[in-house]
């Protein structure tokens, strides 16, 4: 077992590029989770990404919230201005594990670490947030919506880290995050759902019922429509089954079941849509 | 195998020490077996139980998830650099009772203590929620808090008494 300490981003990325084989380290509260049996892994060599100030910086342009890929939960969590245009990020973060992980843990490494049940994924999702690749070769821009292809499979190169996720400023109306789990910290999503409204566009993404975490088209399209009052007005949860299950594709596992993940994503959504007016 | 070392420099407990760690050393190793600071604890070893708490430049982690050579130029704080005066409300309040938890508890709780500001976010049992108890069912640990809290003049009304 390696480990490689670059000091700047460019000797990162030679090093990135010069063994396809390295694995980023950043928080490392998913890498080192399961340390005794991953120690076996002697071959692996490791990049720490902790000392690199270019990755570091959480920043607001005029059009967008950049989040350096070493940004972590409770950066978010103690940030007044993220918490006022950006509220399902702190909603999220604060159901991240608990203070211990939410300060070491990177919505990067959530990212990049492809759980179906991540729960920075989904609200930054609902943001319409795009993920910046850099490598040796340049910087790459992809909508996180287009990021995943598979279970764990994504559009990231061995030798790309992910460099920066570029959230757009927009007016919402309306942002909720919900996470349903078996205790509120220290917990991994049942399911879990985002959700975003702009004007007339909504935005809607939900994990843990899915291969990966994803966004939700046909019902963002089902929601936009009873409340811009083309469909028909909601009578209980149930009406939004078709949509859901045109979307997802939940499944059994140890921690739940496809039909509760089905059942409680409608109630969900039928409880925040009533809340919400809709 | 291969497995390279390499030589940090860390502040721990206010002292500057210089250290050799290997790529699979994590920073509880560090403490506990090479400078025998083992007041931090082994529960889990994945994050999970908060036994193994201590602060990185001030805050609370879990030093179970560390590898070594991330506290490279950084300040770590461990349950030996908390002065045992500060602990009266935790062992009346029955705080504690098999002990292998309170290490990590009296950092997490520490670190609210010295941070009020918090309470305006957050409940303590919130701000607690990363380390478990097998024994008190904590309340024991929420009343030395806010006794504690009380004393320094700083008890604000904790957001949400839920379990969390
Ligand atoms: C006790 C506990 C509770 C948890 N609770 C939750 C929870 O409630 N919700 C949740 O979603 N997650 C949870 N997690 C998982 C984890 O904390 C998050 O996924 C976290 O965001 C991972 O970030 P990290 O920086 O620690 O990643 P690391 O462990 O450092 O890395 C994770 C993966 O991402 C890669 N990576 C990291 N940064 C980059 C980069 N910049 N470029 C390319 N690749 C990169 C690494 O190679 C690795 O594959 C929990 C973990 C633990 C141990
Ligand atoms: S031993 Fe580190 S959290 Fe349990």
């Amino acid at each position: 077992m390696t480990i490689l300490l670059p000091g700047t981003l460019t000797d990162a990325y030679r090093m990135l590029s010069d063994d396809p084989d390295v694995t980023p380290v950043a928080g490392g509260t998913d890498l080192f989770a399961h340390w005794p049996e991953n120690r076996v892994k002697q071959s692996t060599t490791y990049l720490d990404l902790s000392g690199l100030a270019e990755l570091r910086s959480m920043r607001w342009t005029k059009s967008e919230l950049v989040l350096g890929a070493l940004t972590t939960y409770w950066d978010v969590v103690t940030d007044a201005r993220v918490a006022a245009e950006f509220p399902n990020l702190v909603t999220a973060a604060r159901q991240v594990g608990a203070v211990q992980i939410q300060a070491r843990g990177t919505w990067a490494g959530n990212i990049v670490n492809a759980s179906p049940a991540a729960d920075g994924v989904p609200v930054l999702l609902a943001y319409d947030a795009t993920v910046r690749l850099g490598s040796r070769d340049g910087v790459e821009d992809i909508p996180l919506d287009e990021f995943y292809l598979d279970y764990k499979k994504m559009r990231r190169r061995p030798d790309q880290l992910v460099t920066e996720i570029r959230i757009p400023r927009r007016t919402y109306q309306r942002a909720w995050f919900e996470k349903v789990g078996p205790r509120k910290s220290q917990a991994i999503t049942k399911v879990g759902v985002a959700v975003t409204v702009a004007g007339e566009t909504w935005r809607i993404a939900a994990n843990s019922v899915a291969p990966t975490v994803c966004r939700c088209p046909a019902l963002e399209r089902y929601c936009a429509a009873v409340a811009g009052a083309k469909g028909q007005p909601l009578t209980s949860p149930s009406d939004l089954l078709p949509a859901i299950r045109s979307d997802v594709s939940p499944i059994d596992d140890i921690r739940s079941t496809a039909e509760y993940r089905e059942q409680v994503l409608a109630r969900i959504l039928f409880h925040a849509l009533n809340d919400a007016g809709v | 195998m291969s497995t390279n070392s390499v030589s940090i420099e860390t502040t721990i407990n206010g002292e500057k020490t210089s250290i050799d760690v290997t790529a699979t050393e994590r920073l509880l190793d560090v403490l506990r077996y090479r400078l025998g600071l083992t007041g931090s604890k082994e529960g889990c070893g994945e994050g999970e139980c908060g036994a193994c708490t201590v602060y990185l430049d001030g805050q609370p982690v879990n030093s179970c998830l560390i590898p070594a050579y991330q506290v490279r130029g950084r300040v770590v704080e461990t349950i030996e650099s908390i002065a045992p005066e500060q602990l009266g409300a935790f062992v009346a309040s029955g705080a504690t009772q098999c002990g292998a938890c309170s290490p990590g508890v009296v950092m997490t709780a520490q670190w609210i203590v010295k941070h009020p500001h918090l309470l305006q976010s957050h409940g303590l049992r919130e701000l607690m929620a990363g380390n478990l108890c097998r024994c008190t069912g904590y309340d024991g640990i929420i009343d030395a808090l806010t006794e504690t809290l009380a004393a320094n003049g700083s008890a604000e009304e904790p957001v949400s008494g839920q379990d969390r």
